[in-house]
């Protein structure tokens, strides 16, 4: 018989899930406000994904160009969201990021620094100035590392490698959660007045990825279930540049601070294409000459950026399309030449670690040759919706912050965004989750509900027969990637969506083999529970949407489509229990903001 | 596809055995995706750590026919044909299971050192540092706390000296702290008693298996030390530092 006393069971005030920049940085905030604070991780402290960011963190704080501002990093926001974005989470991130970049730096960041002595900021896709803060190339490892080494000493409880199941409710209320040790493969409940998710995205369940084991949508899925609505699934980040050779690194990503610091792409006809993808928005300030190109890299600041810097959608399409149209690298990527463009030293200097994986993974001497890139699924804009002041999901008590959360990218994320949002909305969600424990007490839990998500997940091991978790990941991974890949189309999503359900039985019947103890056949099978659900999600949302826009491309609709613009697709579990999926129209932004967003930049510059 | 077999440890705690596997291997693996292989062909519940697969997160840190090494960095092609590949885990930490050892010893030594304490920012609210004053200890933190350096170093995996010494991962820290043109902090008397700076008897071991390439011996240990000898066993500075203690 299941008696809950028995379970190990933990209390805090408020419980963090998730120990990324947004995680870590939500937990700082929680102490730093009194509370009882707890954080569990998936894997070791610091090993998150955020120390895969490589070029920077977005912060208009115009260290090198000093006509930069918050409302220019705002607009260029928008425009790269292609204005699907929740505008106050655009207007609070503009904002905030510098002072979270400070903050960093006195939490022990060394930033790379200007000939002044000041934090240095490069060039990246759809910034108009040099903005990002970096460390070469390993600006998330130094997040990271520092938020790590700032964490351990404010008082916060840090459980590693501990994983999340499901969250519990009273009357619809956040009131605890359960989750289990992956080391010894027993069951943990957390008792907790508020939850804040921070547990990334779920590119995981595609075959070509830069995502870790981690990124199975968890967050996401356990918000569905507990009854929390999920946000613009259909936008889906293909980076442009991942490694594509040889196969074992194949999606393992190629920071866009190469371009950033003078990279060219070109096809096998050694042709610069990216000026034959300008789209319309974007050509009164893109150059359409090489000449002025290269002048704009010389620092010319009359000459308008290189196409190669245009936002990441832009250029993943341009590259895919290269490819269909046979002019793709030998292993079908495109290329993409730092070599000829820039010194040795200073390709080592400023780009450390892509010298080093390349020359580690690929045997190729990125300041000798061209290296051969293409897109790889990156980040997922969507995610668990939130109150764009609070971080609060419509599930009382439960908030999301960092790559889990919807609303900052809108449409399609610019470089350099995600550092940023982790630190600004980790601690906005801190602060008012924070708020809310303060305001309310630990509620009785619910013991059958305990049980039925332990039973759920036991029954993986202790069932006679059934599919392998390896081989159902497989088969998640190839659906998604051949059906609801980078460019979609009606039939091959409806394809994929009664594959998804298909694979949804099999998953019921899923079977680990051995006992619970640190068993990463058990722990997959958990996640890929997890990835199904933010699978079907963003197939359903794909199909919904009728338009190409940002980081989701429909064949059958090749173009933005006007009236598109009015909605938001929300999903949220039917009281049947199908995923259903609703238009969610947009309110009208502040007229402040609005006239921001579509200012011409010589208005901001001057503001 | 041509094959390979791999003597993997397998166990928990004290209690294991090699066991060989035999997997498909593609151009350009490395013995991560061989793990890999393994687990879904033939283990399921193989205990592995990795997240990444790029060298920068320090997570799949093991025992490659006993070299401290990461696996998603040690590509196969490295050795010879029908050379069998050994596989274990890190020989200085209590083994879990399988490849995944208790490293929580390392997480306790960052937690007793001194944080970082900056001085107050300047009038216009910035910091400032020139990079040459910064070089150095960015090369310190590119760590990504794998760990291998504290696997090979003589005092912990030969003497298991965990209580004096806190080990060259943690030397590299507290040298990034030391030398960090904002801190304030006095950590010198720590890294002599607290930390066990004098165990280090400079075999430049840690240097030689850090996958970062950082200078681990010669530029964060060995300043180190001296700064710890011109405090304690320099009469002249010790006078001075007595009179005017900070560093």
């Amino acid at each position: 018989m299941f008696d809950i006393k028995e379970l190990e069971t933990i209390e805090h005030d408020v419980l963090v899930v998730g120990a990324g920049g947004a995680g870590i940085r939500a937990a700082i905030e929680c102490a730093k406000r009194g509370m009882n604070t707890g954080m569990i991780s998936k894997s070791l402290l610091g090993k998150a994904h955020t120390v895969m960011a490589e070029g920077g963190m977005a912060a208009a704080l115009g260290n090198v160009d000093s006509r930069d501002n918050w409302k220019i990093h705002f607009r260029d926001t928008m425009r790269g969201g292609k204005f699907l974005n929740q505008w106050r989470m655009a207007e609070l991130h503009a904002r905030q990021a510098p002072d979270r970049v400070r903050e960093l730096e006195d939490m022990g960041a060394v930033f790379d620094r200007t000939k002044d002595g000041l934090i240095n900021q490069r060039n990246f896709g759809g910034h108009r100035y040099p903005r990002l803060a970096h460390v070469g190339d390993r600006t998330g490892l130094e997040m990271i590392r520092t938020l790590q080494d700032f964490c351990v000493h404010q008082g916060i409880a840090t459980h590693m490698e501990c994983i999340a199941l499901d969250v519990l409710t009273t009357n619809g209320a956040v009131n605890g959660l359960v989750a289990y040790w992956r080391d010894t493969g027993r069951f943990v409940l957390f008792k907790t007045k508020a939850i804040i998710f921070a547990t990334g995205g779920a590119g995981r369940a595609w075959s070509v990825t830069s995502n870790s084991w981690e990124y199975t949508g968890d967050g996401a899925a356990m918000a569905y279930r507990s009854g929390a609505e999920l946000m613009d699934l259909e936008f889906t980040q293909f980076h442009p540049t991942g490694m594509v050779w040889p196969p074992s690194v194949k999606g393992i990503l190629v920071t866009e601070g190469v371009r950033g610091e003078g990279g060219i792409l070109f096809n096998n006809k050694n042709e610069r294409f990216m000026f034959n993808y300008i789209p319309e928005k974007f050509a009164t300030e893109t150059a359409d000459t090489i000449e002025e190109s290269e002048k704009w890299f010389d620092g010319d600041n009359d000459a308008r950026r290189p196409p190669e810097l245009l936002t990441r959608d832009v250029v993943a399409r341009a590259i895919m399309n290269e490819v269909k149209e046979g002019r793709g690298s030998e292993h079908g990527g495109v290329y993409l030449d730092i070599a000829s463009r820039r010194p040795a030293d200073y390709i080592k200097k400023k780009l450390p670690s892509m010298y080093h994986q390349f020359k580690e993974l690929a045997e190729v001497d990125i300041t000798a040759d061209a290296m051969e890139v293409g897109p790889t699924l990156h980040y997922f804009m969507g995610g668990i919706r939130v109150n764009h002041d609070t971080q609060q999901t419509n599930v009382p008590g439960l908030f999301a912050c960092g790559e889990c959360a919807a609303g900052l990218h809108g449409a399609n994320r610019l470089g350099g965004n995600s550092l940023s949002d982790l630190l600004v909305f980790g601690k906005l969600a801190g602060e008012h989750a924070s708020d809310y424990a303060s305001k309310n007490q630990f509620k009785e839990i619910n013991s059958q509900a305990v049980e039925s998500i332990i039973r759920k997940n036991t029954n993986i091991l202790n069932r006679e027969d059934g599919p392998n978790p390896y081989a159902l990941n497989k088969k998640i991974q190839s659906v998604m990637n051949n059906h609801v890949g980078i460019v979609r189309e009606e039939n091959e999503l409806k394809e994929g969506i009664a594959k998804l359900n298909s694979l949804k039985e099999e998953i019921k019947n899923v079977k680990a083999d051995s006992a619970s103890q640190y068993n990463p056949g058990w722990n997959l099978a958990i996640d890929i529970n997890n990835m199904i659900v933010a699978c079907e999600a963003v197939a359903k949302s794909a199909l919904e949407r009728k338009e190409s826009r940002g980081g989701h491309t429909r064949i059958d609709f090749p173009d933005e489509n006007k009236e598109c613009l009015d909605f938001n697709l929300v999903i949220k579990k039917d009281d049947d229990g199908s995923m259903h999926v609703r238009k969610e129209p947009r309110k009208q932004p502040p007229d402040e903001l609005s006239s921001i967003a579509y200012a011409t930049l010589e208005e901001l510059e001057n503001a | 596809m041509p094959k390979r077999t791999f003597k993997v440890w397998r166990g928990e705690g004290d209690n294991g055995e090699f066991k060989d596997y035999t997997v498909n291997v593609d151009k350009g693996m490395v013995v991560l995706d061989a793990i890999h292989n393994i687990q879904a062909e033939h283990a399921g519940d193989l205990a592995v750590r990795w997240n990444c697969k790029a060298g920068k997160c320090g997570s799949c840190s093991v025992e490659i026919n006993g070299k401290p090494r990461l696996g998603c960095m040690t590509r196969l092609n490295e050795f010879d044909e029908n050379e069998t590949i050994t596989v274990e885990p890190l020989k200085s930490f209590p083994t879990i299971k399988d490849l995944v050892t208790d490293v929580s010893w390392n997480y306790t030594q960052n937690q007793r050192i001194k944080p970082f304490n900056p001085r107050p920012r300047e009038k216009d609210g910035n910091h400032y540092m020139m990079q040459r004053d910064v070089d150095r200890i960015q090369e310190f933190r590119k760590c990504i706390e794998c760990y291998l350096c504290q696997d090979v170093c003589h005092v912990i995996r030969e003497q298991n000296q965990k209580d004096k010494f806190v080990g060259p991962r943690f030397m590299l820290r507290l040298a990034s702290l030391e030398m960090h043109p904002l801190d304030q902090e006095d950590r010198i008397d720590d890294i002599k008693n607290k930390y066990g700076s004098g165990m280090c008897n400079i075999t430049r071991c840690c240097t030689d298996v850090c996958p970062e390439h950082i200078q681990i011996t010669d530029n964060s240990i060995i300043p180190l030390k001296e700064r710890v000898v011109d405090r304690y066993y320099d009469p002249v500075k010790r006078l001075f530092s007595k009179l005017f203690s900070k560093k």
